[in-house]
């Protein structure tokens, strides 16, 4: 019992580690860029995709194709901030809710008609291999995709505190017309920030890949544990989001185990209305800590 | 050095000024006197391009920055205090002032900067490491003063220092802007408070409902019986 309890835990935990990738880079455009981005999801997608094309025409390891997915995904969000969310800042929530959700459905059927709705696996060395301590076992491909995660985590919170870029992005969260006042210009900062973000959820996408299948849809069983997360972890909060991922990670996990193997997201919703029930704000303080 | 002529701005499709005109030469300290909602505010941030005027021209060392987006107004010297302080109130109060000399000419100097602004407000290097939040209403006044000289501005736009804060804090807030000025520091100083910013300043403006209705040497003003009905109390 305690064993399997141990197991949940820390199957919990690793796959915390991506949620948390997604879920940051969705708090982080809430934070700075304040709008919500629906296709997160998607573009966790298109990492994994990118991940999958390079493994199967080039052999490469979907860890070393980190470092293509989570450029190319970084351009990529510039650009959408540019050439897309820009326009409809000025305009309300209707508008931005509209535009996030429709590249999220359009991303999805464009992914539908290019790779079909089959599910692409790649087989790497370690996709089976494991690690057996006193009972539990620990997957190697999750772990190295947990702490991978952990790594870019904390690299994306010394970015946001120790370098001048990062310090103007949380000032500009903070009051984007006096952020203006201090000679920070909003439209760069905010291009910055949904490039990071995208990276992140590119970063997920090529961690994932050695042992979860791509297809269209993927995006959509880790945006919406990302959107649990980053409610509980208090909208626009960075390290409040982590927590809250690695916490609904455990939460459905044991939700798993012991309520039954359909039953994991249970657990993580009753988590989410109990919380929002006694803490609507959320269970951490405001922007980024 | 700055040069506003017949201004006009607001929200909307209502004008808070109107035809607006003023000038700071180098180095001088001018007021900007009126009521509430008499377009103070609003002349300053049309000055550092928060809001777009609809007419008029500014000109700021002779350059035309009426059109020029905030950010680059900021990159020319223009540092404006905005009004109730607004501190970035999840950044630590050395992060503020870091931000304060974020662009690259001010950035190149931040460390000697810095120091000046901790000997000028020694509470600030007490507290460099608290959150600018937690601070009280004239500690954040002082926040906001110095993280408008790590710019090292030519010109220093100050918008109701004294809002909110004791006549005691007051007090200490305009010695403050006194010593900044005796550096050599240009300011345009927005003043509900007509006794205390006369007192400071060389020249000033008295704005009615959006229109600049008289002005003078602080001298001229002071002894001027409209204002000192109006805004003196006397």
């Amino acid at each position: 019992m305690l064993t399997a309890v141990a197991q949940a835990i820390v199957n919990g935990l690793l796959i915390g580690g991506i949620y948390s990738l997604v879920s940051i880079g969705v708090t982080l455009i809430f934070g700075v860029v304040k709008i919500v981005n629906f296709a997160q999801g998607e573009f966790v997608m298109i990492g994994m995709y990118i991940s999958f094309f390079l493994a199967t025409r080039f052999g490469i390891d979907p860890l070393v194709s980190l470092a293509v997915s989570m450029p190319v995904l970084f351009v990529i969000g510039m650009l959408l901030q540019h050439f897309l969310i820009r326009r409809v800042l000025a305009l309300g929530d209707m508008p931005q809710i509209f535009l996030t959700f429709a590249l999220s459905l359009l991303l999805m059927n464009v992914a539908l008609l290019l790779f079909t709705a089959n599910y692409r696996t790649v087989e790497t060395p370690y996709s089976e291999a494991a690690i057996h301590l006193g009972g539990i076992t620990v997957a190697v491909a999750k772990l190295i995709a947990f702490v991978v995660a952990m790594v870019l985590s904390l690299v994306l919170w010394v970015f946001l505190h120790a370098t001048d870029l990062g310090k103007a992005m949380r000032a500009a969260a903070q009051n984007r017309d006096v952020a203006m006042l201090m000679g920070i210009n909003p439209d760069r900062v905010f291009a910055v920030a949904v490039g990071v973000s995208l990276a992140l959820a590119g970063a997920a996408g090529s961690l994932l890949m050695p042992f979860y299948p791509a297809y269209p849809m993927v995006g959509q069983v880790f945006v919406l544990m990302a959107f649990v997360a980053v409610v509980l972890g208090t909208l626009g909060n960075v390290t409040g989001a982590l927590i809250a991922s690695l916490m609904m990670g455990v939460a459905e996990s044991l939700g798993i185990q012991f309520v039954g193997a359909d039953s994991g997201l249970i657990v993580v919703f009753a988590m989410l209305l109990l919380t929002l029930a006694v803490r609507p704000s959320g269970l951490f303080g405001g922007w980024t800590r | 050095m700055l040069t506003v002529a017949g201004v006009s701005a607001g929200y909307g499709s209502v004008p808070a000024v109107h035809d607006v005109s003023i000038t700071v030469g180098e180095g001088e300290a001018v007021g900007l006197l009126g009521a509430n909602g008499a377009g103070k505010s609003t002349t300053l941030r049309a000055i550092s391009g928060l809001v777009r005027p609809t007419g008029g021209a500014i000109t700021f060392g002779g350059t035309a920055i009426a059109s020029m987006p905030a950010y680059r107004i900021t990159e020319l010297g223009i540092a404006h205090v905005p009004e109730g302080r607004q501190v970035f109130p999840e950044l630590t109060v050395q992060e503020n002032l870091e931000i304060g000399a974020y662009i690259p000419a001010a950035r190149a100097e931040r460390r000697r900067t810095l120091d000046l602004v901790f000997t000028l407000f020694p509470v600030l290097a007490e507290r460099r490491r608290q959150l600018a939040g937690t601070m009280s209403g004239g500690e954040q006044q002082m926040l906001a003063l110095g993280r408008g000289l790590m710019l090292k501005p030519r010109l220093l736009m100050l918008d109701e220092p004294s809002l909110g804060l004791a006549p005691v804090v007051t007090d200490i807030a305009f010695e403050k802007i006194r010593e900044i000025h005796a550096m050599g520091t240009a300011i345009l100083l927005v003043e509900q408070n007509a006794g205390r910013a006369l007192a400071l300043v060389q020249r000033a403006y008295v704005l009615e409902s959006g229109r600049v209705v008289l002005q003078g040497s602080s001298a001229e003003l002071a002894n001027n019986r409209q204002v000192q009905a109006a805004y003196l109390g006397l």
